[in-house]
């Protein structure tokens, strides 16, 4: 096959394009530049795209650049930010998976001849007795990506190749140790990669969202108990950074963030649970899947029992779990296989409303 | 046709770069070669070697004053356009106001913009907009840039109003303009003869890579960026790449002299591709009138793609084409030309500049008109 393989400047893509000549493809190395800003590592800066022209080079592949800088801002960049304007957390690489790898450069990969693209993720493409396919984990369980490669339907999946899911990260070390890649000792990419280290989050959303500074109040009693600067930095399940411990020494979490009313709610970690989450902006590899499922809700989470109600989009746990931030992504498996995933609505107790199911309101 | 390495190794391609860089010719690859071996002397030095060194240096001014029309004494030699252009713009800031037009190179725009500049507008003909040129200046400015020819769209700018407005409205200041791409195509003796300051570049008229020329009008106060050992004139410090400059030289004559008989040659060829491809290509855009551009430069955007996409193909049918200026990491960022002559962003992602030298031949212009339009169309169909 004539095959695109996405190279982000890491190990893991180098190792990939690698796989696929030995596999006997007709392999082009691209890398996609996203962010014109600053930024640590990742996909985006020039030492990056440098690092995957030179790892092209070793394995005599061609390599080009493809600037989706737009694309990034609009479907990637632009939702972070509203996210945190809105109190909810986003899912960059999620969203960048979903508009920018497999949807503008996978059309883009078939308007220019190639059979399919690939890319460095430890995940699997396997198939099912009925024909179809499914992202599953990675033989690396560690290093499992498949979390962020929920919304591949049948449509992304018939022209993606995943080469470096059957094997660990140590083996893919090893290979690029072998092959001579340059980027065989390259440290793994960490975090979002349009934040730098040095300014973090908060220095990132500084100059792009007005921040504003809230209240700590006591989940129960409503008593106010602090204050925070910036309610768009606070996550629903976070401990620190809200500056309090219970009265008694046990610790207390953000239980809802409010950013209308610029309130931090907070109690300890049994206000917390929840029996339920209810996901929007549902997406299925195949075809919606209702019972029992194991559902995990962010990349290196493990992933709990519950049963799902695709016509309401309600999962409902097996047993109470921690509340899943809301925007936050939930994954649907069936063993080791994705079988679909959705964001979180606000839910559980002193919390929104899903408008979009009437009065479907949850009240523990 | 299929000329170079990437030809021998590859077949033959059409090359349709030359905005970009152009094949050094042969000429001035003679003229460099005994300078890389035995003529090695130091220009800077005593002895005789360093005399000989001096002596190509001279033969290359008085040559390149020629082609340029000022004084031998007046040519800064520099390791390139952008060298001559940030030297020009930063000899300035700290003493008044910068200007330049939206549609410079970048080499100009971004030390203007560093120094917080004026920036002028452009019409959408592509020809900087005198009126609002004569609203930005005042006696505070201390240099106007304004480029002889676009680098992109090619069009050219009407350096002796530009120059009479200046001079009513800003007298103080300096004009400079950087002749990069105006070079191989206009006669820039004559039209660069109203600036103080003027930038050119070799490897856009068959020279090397890495050496230009700043000329430095006499009288025009000037202070040096690079400082130390006082060479040029105390106006560009360093050891002069002495083979770069001869072959620029040698190329320089060449142009000139060659000028008007490769216009004669490479403007119908021009004129071929746009019509075939305006004709054969629907919803296709030329940016500007062929009649206020260099005869080199055929610049069209196709409604509906993406410039990358595009190029990906015609790389595969060995033709090789620019978008806009290629950043450092080899993605194509969005044209600032495109933005400033108005034209809206979903037309110029689909932009595509052939640039004709030459080296281009009827071939280089045929496989160009068989390959673009089934590509764009192809892409059209699947989108990018």
């Amino acid at each position: 096959m004539k095959v695109l393989v996405a190279m982000s400047g890491g190990v893991d893509s180098s190792v990939a394009a690698a796989l696929l000549l030995d596999a006997g493809h007709h392999v082009t190395g691209v890398t996609m530049k996203l962010w014109g800003g600053e930024s640590d590592t990742g996909c985006c800066s020039v030492s990056d795209v440098d690092d995957a022209r030179r790892g092209a080079r070793v394995l005599g592949i061609d390599h080009h650049v493809f600037n989706f800088g737009d694309r990034f801002d609009a479907d990637v960049v632009s939702p972070y930010i509203a996210a945190h304007a809105a109190g909810d957390t986003p899912n960059p690489c999620i969203e960048c998976n979903r508009h920018v790898k497999f949807d503008k450069l996978l059309v883009r990969a078939r308007a220019l001849g190639f059979d399919a693209i690939a890319t460095g993720h430890h995940a699997r493409v396997v198939d099912q007795p009925d024909g179809t396919r499914r992202i599953a984990r990675g033989a690396d369980h560690a290093k499992d990506q498949s979390y962020v490669l929920y919304m591949l339907g049948q449509r992304q999946l018939d022209g993606t190749l995943l080469p470096v899911g059957g094997i660990t990260k140590a083996e893919v070390r090893s290979m690029a140790a072998r092959l001579g890649l340059p980027t065989a000792v390259k440290p793994d990419s960490q975090d979002v990669c349009f934040i730098t280290s040095s300014t973090g989050r908060a220095g990132f959303l500084r100059s792009r969202v007005p921040f504003t500074p809230g209240r700590v109040v006591d989940g129960v009693t409503g008593a106010e108990l602090g204050r925070v600067d910036a309610v768009e930095l606070v996550t629903v399940g976070q401990r620190r950074g809200v500056g309090l411990s219970g009265g008694d020494g046990t610790p207390r979490y953000v239980t809802g963030v409010d950013v209308d009313t610029a309130t931090i709610t907070v109690g300890p970690e049994r206000d917390l649970l929840g029996d339920e989450v209810v996901l929007r902006d549902v997406v299925w590899a195949d075809q919606p899947v209702s019972g029992q499922v194991h559902a995990q809700c962010s990349a290196h989470g493990a992933a709990l029992p519950g049963s799902f109600d695709a016509a309401t989009g309600t999962l409902t746990w097996d047993q109470p779990r921690r509340r899943v931030a809301p925007g936050q992504a939930v994954v649907l498996y069936d063993g080791d296989a994705v079988i679909g995933g959705g964001l979180a609505l606000r839910s559980g107790v002193n919390e929104g409303t899903n408008a979009h199911l009437g009065d479907a309101r949850t009240v523990r | 046709m299929g000329r170079g390495a990437y030809a021998r190794q590859n077949g033959p391609v059409s090359y349709l770069d030359h905005a970009a860089s152009t094949p050094v010719r042969a000429e001035a690859v003679a003229a460099m070669l005994p300078f890389l071996t035995e003529r090695y002397g130091n220009p800077s030095g005593a002895h005789a070697m360093a005399r000989d060194a001096r002596n190509a240096l001279d033969d290359a001014r008085v040559i390149l004053a020629d082609a340029l029309g000022c004084k031998p004494g007046e040519i800064v030699f520099t390791s390139g356009g952008t060298e001559a252009d940030n030297a020009a713009v930063f000899s300035y800031t700290g003493r008044g106001a910068v200007v330049c037009s939206a549609i410079e190179h970048h080499a100009v725009l971004d030390p203007v913009h560093r120094v917080g500049g004026r920036v002028v507008g452009v019409r959408s003909s592509g020809v900087v907009d005198l009126d609002a040129l004569r609203a930005a200046l005042d006696e505070s400015v201390a240099l106007v840039s304004i480029m002889l020819a676009n680098n992109e769209v090619g069009t050219i700018q009407p350096l002796s109003e530009v120059a009479e407005i200046v001079r009513a409205h800003a007298p103080q200041a300096v004009l400079h303009t950087d002749a990069v791409q105006a070079f191989p195509w206009l006669d820039v003796a004559a039209l660069a003869e109203p600036a103080d300051l003027v930038s050119i570049s070799a490897h856009k008229f068959g020279g090397p890579k890495g050496v230009g020329v700043l000329v430095v009008r006499d009288g025009v106060d000037f202070e040096a960026r690079q400082i130390g050992g006082g060479q040029e004139r105390e106006r560009r410090s360093g050891t002069q790449n002495v083979a770069g400059i001869v072959a620029m030289a040698e190329a320089a004559r060449l142009t000139v002299d060659e000028r008007k008989a490769v216009i004669d040659r490479v403007t119908p060829m021009r004129d071929r591709l746009a019509d075939g491809l305006l004709q054969s290509v629907p919803g296709t855009v030329e940016s500007a009138d062929r009649a206020r551009k260099v005869a080199g430069n055929c610049h069209l955007c196709f409604e509906g793609i993406e410039s990358e996409a595009l190029l990906f193909l015609l790389e595969k049918h060995d033709v090789m084409a620019s978008a806009a200026a290629s950043c450092a990491s080899g993605a194509q960022d969005p044209s600032h030309v495109l933005a400033a002559l108005g034209v809206p962003r979903d037309v110029a992602q689909g932009s595509l500049r052939l640039s004709l030298g030459v080296s281009t031949t009827d071939e280089d212009v045929d496989l160009a008109l068989a390959v673009i339009p089934p590509a764009v169309a192809r892409l059209r169909e699947r989108g990018s």
